[in-house]
C-alpha cells in the first residue's frame, strides 16, 4: 500500500470519528431533532471498503450510515445540516440522519428499514449491466439485516444474474439491545452467502489494513469476473443503538465488554501502526487532525446558520415532475 | 370512412408495452411468467422474441426483493415495468413500495426519483376466492407519492400505460381481469392519456355516477336501463384514483345534486369512502339526497358461486339505488327491475361473459 492510500485511510477514519464525536458533543443541545445512529468503533469498515471505490461506483447504506456517506466522499456540510433539519442538508432537511444522499459521489441513498437498500444495490448493478457501465454497487448493512427475507431474495438474484455487487455485513453483535445469540443460530453469517453460491469471506472489521486488503481483492474480482461477493466484518458499536450516550447502564452488555472493544479501537491501532513504522510523522497526523477539525467546525457553523425549509417546501416533491 | 381499429384490452396493454420497449431503450419489463408461453394472460405474449431476455425478464418469486431491485435500477437510469399477475402478491412487496418507492423523491428532497410502473391485476369470479381476487386499490391510494391508475377501456389502457411508463414516479397500474376480453377503439402508434384526469363518459343532469375500472361497465349497463325510464345520469370514469380528479366530480355534483360512486373494493375505509368525503366536503349544500356507494360488503371473498352470487353488487343494485335516490316508489322500482333484468337473468355472476371458459 502506498503512503497516499495509507494517509487517505487514516484521514477517512479520523473524519468519521471526529464527526461522530462532534455529534456526541452537540446532540444534548436538542437542536439535532432526529434519531442518530453513531458508528464510533466501526470506522474501519467504511474507510477500508470505500478507499477501493471510484466515484462512479454506487454505494447504498442503512440507518447507521454516517461513516459510509463520509467515506464515499459525501459532503460533511450536507450531513450536519441534514441532522439539523436545514434546507441546505443533503436531503433538504426531509431525511435526517437516516436518509443521507450525495449523488455527486454516487452515494445513492441510506434508509433505516432493515434490508431495504440491499435489493437496490442489486438493482443498480443490474442497471449498470444493462447500460454497459463498468461500475459496481456496494451495500452496507448490519448483522440483523441478514434475518430479513429480502436479504436472501437479493443474494439469490445477484447470484443468479452474476451481478457486480459487493455485500458488506458489519457484524457488530447487537440489533438495538438484542444480542446476535438471541437472533441467529451459532453459525458464521458469512456462511449464509455460500448457500446462495456467492463467494464469502470474514475478516476483522477493526483492522483497516485487513479490511482494505480484502475489499481490494474482492472488488478487483467483481470487476473482472462480474459476480457478487459477500464480506462479513466483525466490529463493535461503542455507543447506544440510537443516540450519543454509552448504554452499559441498561445491562444488556457489560462495561467490560465495551472497554474490551475500545482497546481494539480501529483508529488508535492504525495511528500507532503508522507512527511505529515511520510511515507518517506526528506532525503529519497533527496536520490532518487540524484540517479535519476546521472542516467540521465549518460544517457545524454552516448547519447552525442555515435556514429551515420555508413553509412552501412542505408540499413540494411529493411527486417528481 | 374506414372502420376504426378495435383491439381487446389485453392487446391494447401489450401494444402499449411493445411501444414503450421500442421507444424507451432504458425501459424493461420483469415479472413472474412475463416471457412464458402464456405471457401474463396474453398481455406480454412474445415480447421476449422481439426484445430479448435482457429486456423482457422472468423473475424468482421474490416480490419484495424484485421491487427493491427495480427501485435500484430506476434510481440509476432505468424505467422498470414490474408485473404481478394478482394484486394479492403485491402485499409481499408493500415494504419496498410503501417505505421506499413512494417516499424516495420526497424524503431525499427531490434529488432523485423512481420512474417505475408496478402493473398488477385484480379480479373476481371463477372461485378465485379470498387470496386470488382481492381488489386492494384503496391500500395504495392511501400512500402519498404513489399514483394509482385503473383504466376501463382498451383506449385508456394503452394511453394511460404509456403515460405511466413516461412518468417519473412510482405508479400502481391496476387492470381488472374482467376487462381483458372487452374490445374498443385503439389508435395505432404512441399516444398518452393524461394521468390525474377523470373522463365524463355520458353527460346528464339527474345524478352523477362515478366509477372505477370494471364498475364503469356496470355503470354503463345500469345507465342504459334508467335512461329508458327517463332518468338522465352523468357518468364519470375516474381512471386515476390517485391523484384524484375531484374537480371534475365536484363540478358534476354541483350540477346534478346527487352522487353515487361504484368501486370494486370493500366498503369500509375503501376508495369509495374517499370520493364521497370529497364530494360532501365540497358540495354539501348542493346535495338533494345523501350520496351512496356501491362496493363489496366487508367480507372476505368466498370461493363457491353459491355465495358469490350474493357477494358482488350488480346492475340491479345500481338501478335500485339510483331510483331510490330519485325518490321513486318501491313498486315502480320493482317493476323496472323485473322488466329490465329479464334479459340479464341467464348471465352468470362468476364469469365475465358467456363466452368465457375456465380455468382463469
Amino acid at each position: 500500500m502506498d503512503k497516499k492510500t495509507q494517509l487517505s485511510l487514516f484521514q477517512k477514519m479520523y473524519l468519521i470519528r471526529s464527526m461522530e464525536e462532534k455529534i456526541v458533543e452537540l446532540y444534548p443541545e436538542q437542536e439535532m431533532r432526529c434519531p442518530v445512529h453513531l458508528c464510533i468503533g466501526q470506522e474501519a469498515v467504511a474507510a477500508g471498503v470505500c478507499e477501493n471505490l471510484t466515484k462512479e461506483d454506487y454505494v447504498f447504506s442503512n440507518h447507521r450510515s454516517h461513516a459510509h456517506y463520509l467515506a464515499k466522499g459525501g459532503d460533511p456540510k450536507g450531513l450536519l445540516a441534514e441532522l439539523y433539519g436545514k434546507v441546505t442538508g443533503c436531503s433538504r432537511g426531509r431525511g435526517g440522519s437516516m436518509h443521507l444522499i450525495d449523488l455527486s459521489v454516487n452515494f445513492i441513498g441510506a434508509t433505516p428499514i432493515l434490508g431495504g437498500t440491499i435489493p437496490m444495490a442489486v438493482g443498480a448493478a443490474l442497471s449498470s449491466k444493462m447500460q454497459g457501465k463498468g461500475n459496481i454497487s456496494v451495500v452496507f448493512f448490519g448483522d440483523a439485516a441478514v434475518e430479513e427475507g429480502i436479504f436472501h431474495e437479493s443474494l439469490n438474484y445477484a447470484s443468479l444474474r452474476k451481478l457486480p455487487v459487493l455485500f458488506i455485513c458489519e457484524n457488530n453483535l447487537y440489533s438495538v439491545q438484542t444480542p446476535l445469540s438471541k437472533r441467529q443460530p451459532n453459525r458464521k453469517i458469512s456462511s449464509v452467502a455460500i448457500g446462495h453460491s456467492i463467494k464469502s469471506y470474514r475478516e476483522d472489521g477493526n483492522n483497516v489494513v485487513k479490511v482494505y486488503d480484502l475489499a481490494k481483492k474482492s472488488i478487483n474480482k467483481i470487476r473482472k469476473a462480474h459476480e457478487p461477493i459477500f464480506l462479513e466484518f466483525l466490529t463493535y458499536r461503542w455507543r447506544e443503538h440510537c443516540g450519543p450516550y454509552y448504554d452499559y447502564n441498561l445491562g444488556y452488555r457489560s462495561k467490560e465488554e465495551i472497554e474490551k472493544w475500545e482497546k481494539q479501537c480501529p483508529l488508535k491501532k492504525y495511528k500507532r501502526n503508522l507512527l511505529s513504522k515511520n510511515i507518517v510523522t506526528s506532525k503529519e497526523i497533527e496536520q490532518i487532525s487540524h484540517n479535519i477539525s476546521i472542516e467540521i467546525e465549518e460544517a457545524v457553523d454552516f448547519a447552525k446558520k442555515s435556514s429551515f425549509p420555508p413553509r412552501n417546501e412542505l408540499e413540494k416533491f411529493v411527486y417528481s415532475e | 370512412m374506414a372502420k376504426k381499429r378495435e383491439l381487446k384490452y389485453t392487446e391494447a396493454i401489450k401494444e402499449a408495452t411493445d411501444l414503450c420497449l421500442k421507444e424507451y431503450p432504458t425501459s424493461f419489463i420483469i415479472g413472474p411468467g412475463v416471457p412464458d408461453p402464456k405471457g401474463t394472460f396474453g398481455t406480454t405474449l412474445k415480447l421476449v422474441d422481439k426484445y430479448g431476455q435482457d429486456r423482457v425478464l422472468d423473475m424468482p418469486l421474490s416480490e419484495n426483493g424484485i421491487t427493491g431491485i427495480c427501485i435500484g435500477a430506476a434510481l440509476t437510469g432505468m424505467r422498470p415495468i414490474l408485473v404481478h399477475q394478482r394484486i394479492d402478491f403485491t402485499l409481499l412487496a408493500l415494504d419496498e413500495i410503501v417505505n421506499n418507492a413512494a417516499k424516495w423523491h420526497y424524503m431525499f428532497g427531490g434529488i432523485s426519483s423512481i420512474p417505475m410502473v408496478v402493473r398488477t391485476i385484480i379480479g373476481r369470479g371463477w372461485g378465485q376466492g379470498s387470496q386470488h381476487s382481492q381488489n386492494l386499490q384503496a391500500l395504495y391510494t392511501h400512500i402519498p407519492g404513489l399514483k394509482v391508475i385503473m383504466p376501463s377501456t382498451p383506449y385508456d389502457a394503452k394511453g394511460l400505460f404509456i403515460s405511466s411508463v413516461v412518468d417519473n414516479n412510482p405508479i400502481i397500474f391496476i387492470d381488472h381481469r374482467w376487462l381483458y376480453n372487452i374490445t374498443g377503439y385503439v389508435p395505432e402508434g404512441t399516444y398518452q392519456v393524461p394521468i390525474g384526469k377523470a373522463k365524463i363518459i355520458r353527460k346528464g343532469s339527474d345524478i352523477t355516477i362515478a366509477s372505477t375500472s370494471y364498475m364503469t361497465l356496470e355503470s354503463i349497463k345500469a345507465s342504459k336501463i334508467i335512461e329508458k325510464e327517463g332518468v338522465d345520469p352523468e357518468l364519470i370514469d375516474i381512471r386515476t384514483l390517485k391523484p384524484l380528479d375531484s374537480d371534475t366530480i365536484i363540478k358534476s355534483v354541483r350540477k346534478t345534486g346527487r352522487f353515487m360512486v361504484l368501486d370494486s373494493g370493500w366498503k369500509s375505509g375503501g376508495f369509495a369512502s374517499e370520493v364521497i368525503t370529497k364530494v360532501v366536503e365540497n358540495t354539501f349544500t348542493n346535495l338533494k339526497t345523501s350520496p351512496q356507494r356501491i362496493c363489496l360488503p366487508d367480507i372476505p371473498t368466498p370461493t363457491t358461486r353459491g355465495l358469490t352470487r350474493y357477494y358482488y353488487p350488480n346492475t340491479k343494485d345500481i338501478v335500485q339505488t339510483v331510483l331510490k335516490m330519485l325518490e321513486w316508489k318501491s313498486n315502480d322500482i320493482k317493476s323496472v327491475i323485473s322488466k329490465s333484468m329479464k334479459r340479464e337473468k341467464n348471465i352468470p355472476w362468476d364469469i365475465p361473459d358467456l363466452t368465457f371458459t375456465g380455468p382463469f
